[in-house]
């Protein structure tokens, strides 16, 4: 028993349950984490991470301005987001290619604006650190007055997923098939854009704009390697984005104790999880192994 | 031809994408049951007929009609080289049910009923061993399978396949075409199926929807592939040979016009295996 809970006082630094700016991160991290997850397997089978990450850096002006504004940055994250979103699909395009060409022109001009606020920022309003907020994020400086909006936007977009659930995964795995079956694959498309920029929305107030794209993309990558069935591997990147979240967050709480006092950032921990669970899952390597002895297997009994 | 008994009628119609003309004046009739092979080489315009007659892109002029009520409730479509991710997180079986019910909204709601329609479909075309396999997994001929049990779980009164012969192997393909006109007399589906060889359909085409020049010409197979026939289809000297059950269509005519022909028809010979 006091083995337990020597060891669980080396895990857990003094003050980490009682630490209200802790308790606040875990919340909203923990509802960010999950919300990406959910989303992130759509948009990894979609191939539309590119525009997860496009989202994340025109939302990142939303964030900018926030602080010049002085309203609440999810708001700011949100607002931006969905414009963006809204403007990548409005601008028809039959290609891949045009598509990624778009998805590209609109980042440019979204981050354009975002040095500009930030710019603004540090000298109209001397807020310091708002870069580094907007950017990377701050998730013990998160106030905890943002919860009870989080948790909405984060409750919607779920439910959003889930009422979409399947004419979304059909338009994911084949457009032309969903089409066929009756599903209006544009619509569909438009609004898994707009859920997108809610989680990108989410993650930005937690690991950051820029770095919102991790906790996006690395948790459903990991999933759709072990999940066999699509509501697995929804449930699977919502649990792995939590566990790397709340472990980033300990990590970083812990940090401060042999950092002497600085800490380190919390984002940097949680991608950092996110990345070393991805590679002990191993995406080439493991795939790999796994699926050519059963094809030659299939072989030798066809020939058999 | 009694005109209620035709599941599809495209009357005279056209189509045109970026200002071309792809097709004009396409005109042919398929009666229940009917295995029909819409032959054409590439660039025929096959594919655009097959997406017209689905709605996705408009006519110009002409009409489609299918019967039987609407187009969703009685189409079943399987597209052209279809490759599905290896990543996608879905056993054979999960696609199948999806071609039931994929354009519901919320969950899927397991049930004695769906489960039992996927496995009667999954029988159907052979697929049953690679069910519970991941869709990515399974090689192109699988894969073709599965996304027919898709097409098929909701009992079509009409099946259009887009080149689902091209990239299998020979062997292969003469499964795929047993297969196929085994369902579509079990299912009692009209079966339209685009390729650009004729010869491996030949046991089981009932008639053929022949392309070229963005007309068609429609029939039974010996009234339709004729040197008169195509060769007015074609706009030149075309010949048709017949040798050891295949037929070969070669563009010939005179001197100069063969010269023509296969430069814009660089030599349309039916592929002997």
């Amino acid at each position: 028993m006091i083995r337990v809970t020597s060891l669980l006082s080396i895990l857990f630094e003094p003050g980490f349950f009682t630490s209200e700016p802790v308790r606040t991160a875990v919340v909203i991290g923990g509802g960010a984490a999950i919300v990406s997850g959910v989303v992130g397997v759509f948009t990894v089978i979609r191939g539309q991470s590119f525009a997860g990450h496009a989202l994340a850096d025109v939302s990142s002006a939303g964030g900018a301005a926030s602080f010049l504004l002085g309203i609440n940055p999810l708001l700011g994250f949100l607002i931006m987001g969905v414009i963006g979103a809204s403007s990548m699909e409005l601008v028809r395009v039959d290609r891949a290619r045009e598509r990624d060409l778009v998805t590209g022109v609109v980042l440019g001009a979204g981050l354009g604006l975002t040095a500009l606020l930030l710019f603004l920022d540090v000298t109209s309003s001397s807020t310091t650190g708002a870069a580094v907020t907007v950017m990377f994020g701050s998730m013990f400086a998160i106030p905890a007055s943002i919860i009870p909006l989080a948790e909405g936007v984060g409750f919607g977009a779920v439910l959003m997923v889930a009422l979409l659930y399947r004419p979304l995964l059909l338009s994911s795995v084949d457009p032309d098939l969903a089409a066929v079956r009756g599903v209006p694959v544009r619509l569909v498309g438009l609004l898994h854009l707009i859920v997108l920029a809610l989680a990108v929305a989410l993650s930005a107030i937690t690991v950051g704009a820029i770095l919102s794209t991790a906790l996006l993309i690395g948790p459903a990558a990991i999933a759709l390697q072990i999940a066999k069935r699509p509501g697995w591997a929804v449930l699977l990147a919502a649990e792995i984005g939590v566990a790397a979240t709340w472990g980033g967050i300990l990590v970083a709480y812990d940090s401060y104790s042999w950092t002497g006092g600085h800490g380190w950032p919390v984002s940097f921990c949680v991608v950092t999880l996110i990345f070393l669970a991805y590679l002990v899952a191993g995406w080439p390597g493991r795939g790999r192994a796994r699926r050519t002895p059963r094809i030659d297997s299939r072989r030798v009994q066809r020939a058999a | 031809m009694r005109a209620e008994a035709e599941i599809l009628a495209v009357r005279q119609a056209g189509v045109s994408l970026a200002g071309r003309e792809i097709l004009h004046d396409v005109d042919f009739a398929l009666e229940p049951g009917e295995f029909c092979g819409l032959i054409g080489t590439n660039g025929s315009g096959k594919t655009t007929l097959l997406r017209a007659i689905l709605g996705f892109v408009p006519l110009s002029r002409g009409s489609v009609t299918i019967a039987g009520g609407s187009r969703l409730a009685s189409v079943g479509y399987v597209p052209q080289k279809f490759v599905l991710d290896p990543y996608i997180p879905m056993r054979a079986r999960d696609l199948v049910a999806l071609g039931l019910d994929g354009h519901r909204l919320g969950f899927p709601i397991p049930s004695k009923g769906r489960r039992q329609a996927v496995d009667e479909t999954l029988t159907a075309v052979d697929a049953t061993r690679f069910a519970d396999q991941r869709i990515g997994d399974l090689s192109g001929g699988e894969q073709q399978r599965v996304v027919l049990a898709h097409a098929l779980i909701r009992h079509p009164r009409l099946l259009l396949l887009d080149e689902p012969l091209a990239s299998l192997d020979i062997r292969s393909v003469a499964e795929i075409v047993a297969l196929l006109r085994r369902v579509s007399c079990e299912y009692r589906v009209t079966v339209l199926l685009a390729g650009h060889d004729m010869n491996p359909l030949l046991p089981a085409m009932e008639r053929i929807v022949y392309l070229a020049n963005g007309r068609a010409a429609s029939g039974r197979v010996d009234a339709v592939v004729r040197t008169e026939v195509l060769s007015e289809l074609y706009g030149y000297h075309i010949d048709v040979i017949r040798v050891y059950g295949r037929i070969l269509v070669i563009p010939v005519g005179t001197e100069e016009g063969a010269t023509a022909a296969i430069e814009r028809d660089p030599v349309h010979v039916a592929q002997v295996p």
